[in-house]
């Protein structure tokens, strides 16, 4: 910018000349440059006031839009054990009826930091006093060695353990809050509850996590911190899981049984009302898994869910209700029983003879497998394996436990004709009992699908209509003649009838190659009540023994039965069920047929 | 008039700094005892599932059972069967309660011998 000088020679000589003031024109260049001086600093001062109001508008917004937020928004109580970025907290586990199957209870951890530590080796002497399996000397050495700051001693105390270490009064001995699964019930629905342990270890807290059955299942829903204070509600009742725990276990006690298993389920809504597998364990001390002998012998083994056997005659039902669902046979229809059944090298023969010949119903009262082989015969391997698929016996049976995904029925490499035959009563395949339980509700609730489930229902499934409503009244008739005329007499009881079917398959030799002797899987099926079945009760016992008799009994008549009928006695009422009169029953029976 | 709204300007200034100042303490106050009240609750409620739990240990099955049995003099409790249902017929109906202000009533109906006392045989079982 040129600067105008304030007195220019030119106009100064020019204004001289015409003798005017030439102090005049500096005077009025003055005037002029502090004019634009003047509105030079106006300009700045006035961006400066715009830039500052816009801050502060920005500033004023920001504020009211942060409290604006601040009242619009819910208020949120801090989630409660959460510290370390690690959650503690874990849902409630509740059975149908709200009672606790499975909560939460704050302990303590015991940890060690050594550099605090006042007399270490006195401190080592009282913790082997207090918790006998603590080795002083040992323990000595780990407060004492210098590389060492921080040491875990125990994962979780008793009030009384506690205090006993606090009354040492070493202050290098301290204590982190834990929260600590508990199972008030102890064993009861130990295989369905599974267990937990700690995961993530800080000091302040340690993650709980699911290790088996439902907790593992659920694990991330039960951690879930929005859903911590929604506890589960399971299917189970814990007072029909207790009666029939405590009646199995009498039976399996009577009977010298390795081991017995129990599903109680609504034939309806599919729920289990209760899960009993012998012997159990208790998933407050959850033992580890063993590391020799059969698997199938631990406690940890859910039989009803893992447990995938051949169960022999009770799968009879299954073949007369395709025989029957198909229209090959009606229930008069009288079958050839004449025995042995030769196929090849292989014989079928019956438990006992039961003469020539058999009416489909007699077959299944009387439990010949001739009989059923031979109303299978016609049918054959393709549609024998679309019946059994529909029914959800060739794959996993589903359930809400961990180990149920993990388990799978053994099927023949090549389904030929023998193997239908023998499939037809329950040889060849592999079922489990919860499988079972879900095919005969699926057979005896009308007809419709029902997948098994562990949590609480509201409504009925309602699944697929799998075979005819008709099918299923003829079957619910037959399984009642059992009881009435067959093998089950011993299922009949004062005030309940009871509808079923007997099965005892001798057990696979573990070595390979044909069955053992004297070793029987016994199964009773039985649906109650007979007439408009409710719920369906799947009893198995392995390698039962009765011994009240002259000679050992083995068959599931006399093992099976008796303790299935005296759950079905306990539990009845305590399902809600009016006891009924067998004219009542009849009546019922004569109506839908 | 532009001393007075000078005046007004500072005297609100300080009044919204006083307040400011208050509203500050207040929530800070607020969240002191929110955080007390957060402790509260959380102490309450693990004595409560502590509670809970032990409502449901003391009533476990397995305990219930051995308490019947140690008890079954006085209490007399067996499990429920079918035979614990009666029908609705088994139930009297409740007698209408007859208030009489009468006393020392004298029978005046029926026969004379029966009402005397020399009938032995009982009225009502005749055919």
């Amino acid at each position: 910018m040129i600067r105008t000088p304030l007195r220019p020679l030119a106009r100064v000589l020019k204004a001289r000349e015409s003798g005017e003031n030439p102090d005049l024109i500096e005077r009025e260049n003055r005037r002029l440059r502090q004019e634009a001086a003047r509105d030079q600093a106006r300009n700045r001062a006035e961006g400066r006031l715009v830039v500052l109001s816009l801050i502060f508008v920005c500033a004023f917004v920001v504020l009211s839009a942060r409290m604006g937020l601040l009242a619009a928004t819910e208020p949120v109580a801090l989630a409660r054990g959460i510290a370390e970025d690690i959650s503690s907290a874990r849902a409630d586990i509740l059975d149908r009826k709200g009672r606790v199957m499975a909560t939460n209870l704050a302990t303590h951890s015991l940890y060690a930091e050594t550099r605090r530590m006042v007399e270490p080796e006195r401190a080592a002497q009282e913790l082997a006093r207090i918790f006998p399996d603590i080795d002083a000397e040992r323990m000595a050495a780990r407060f004492t060695d210098p590389n060492r700051r921080f040491i875990w001693i125990r994962t979780r105390l008793s009030p009384e353990q506690q205090q006993a270490v606090h009354d040492i009064g070493e202050p290098g001995l301290l204590f982190g809050p834990r929260e600590m699964r508990v199972y008030p019930n102890g064993r009861m629905a130990a295989h369905v509850m599974g267990g937990a342990s700690f995961g993530q270890q800080g000091v302040r807290a340690a993650e709980v996590i699911g290790v088996a059955g439902i907790e593992l299942y659920f694990d991330e829903r039960l951690r879930d911190p929005e859903q911590v204070d929604q506890p589960l509600h399971l299917a189970l009742d814990l007072t029909v899981q207790a009666t029939v725990t405590e009646v199995l276990e009498g039976g399996k006690h009577m009977l010298n049984a390795r081991g017995a298993t129990a599903v109680l389920m609504d034939v309806h809504t599919g729920e289990v009302l209760s899960l009993v597998s012998l012997p159990d364990f208790d998933p407050n001390t959850r033992p580890a898994p063993p590391t020799e002998g059969e698997p199938a012998d631990s406690p940890l083994f859910n039989r009803a869910v893992q447990g995938y056997y051949e169960l022999g005659s009770v799968m009879k039902t299954l073949a007369v209700a395709q025989g029957l669902d198909e229209g090959t046979v009606s229930p008069s229809t009288i079958i050839d029983t004449r025995g042995p059944l030769t196929w090849g090298r292989f014989r079928i023969r019956d438990f006992r003879n039961y003469g020539p010949e058999l009416s489909v119903k007699d077959v299944m009262v009387k439990s010949s497998n001739i009989g059923t082989a031979r109303i299978m015969q016609p049918i054959g391997a393709t549609r024998q394996q679309e019946f059994l698929r529909k029914f959800g016996l060739l794959d996993t049976m589903p359930l809400e436990l961990a180990e149920a995904a993990r388990a799978r029925p053994l099927l023949p490499d090549r389904w030929s004709d023998l193997s239908v035959m023998t499939i037809s009563y329950g040889h060849g395949m592999s079922t489990s009992p919860l499988a079972l339980a879900s095919a005969y509700a699926s057979m005896v609730n009308g007809g419709r699908k029902v997948t098994p489930t562990l949590l609480k229902q509201d409504s009925v499934q309602g699944g697929k209509q799998i075979i005819s409503p008709r099918t299923s009244d003829q079957i619910k008739l037959m399984l009642h003649q059992v009881v009435q005329e067959g093998t089950a007499s011993f299922a009949r009881i004062p005030g309940y009838p009871v509808g079923g079917k007997t099965g005892s398959a001798d057990k696979p030799n573990p070595r390979g190659g044909g069955y053992k002797k004297d070793a029987v899987l016994a199964t009773f099926a039985s649906v109650f009540p007979a007439h408009d079945p409710r719920y369906v009760l799947i009893v198995t016992l392995d390698e039962p023994v009765d011994t009240t008799g002259p000679e050992p009994r083995r068959t599931a008549g006399w093992t099976a039965v008796p303790v299935s009928a005296e759950i079905t006695r306990r539990v009845a009422p305590l399902l809600g069920l009016r006891p009924v009169r067998v004219e009542d029953a009849n009546a019922a029976f004569a109506q839908s047929h | 008039m532009r001393s007075l709204l000078y005046l007004f300007t500072a005297l609100a200034v300080i009044g919204l700094a006083a307040w400011a100042y208050r509203e500050n303490h207040m929530t800070q106050q607020a969240m002191n005892d929110r955080r007390a009240l957060e402790r509260e609750i959380a102490a309450l409620t693990e004595a409560l599932s502590i509670q809970r739990a032990e409502w449901a240990y003391l009533n476990r099955p397995d305990r219930l059972r051995e308490l019947v049995d140690v008890n079954f003099e006085r209490l007399k409790l067996v499990p429920i069967s079918a035979d614990h249902f009666g029908e609705i017929g088994m139930i009297a109906y409740p007698m209408p309660e007859i208030r009489s202000d009468v006393v020392d009533t004298i029978e005046t109906f029926g026969a004379i011998e029966h009402l005397m006392g020399t009938v032995t045989e009982d009225p009502e079982e005749e055919p």
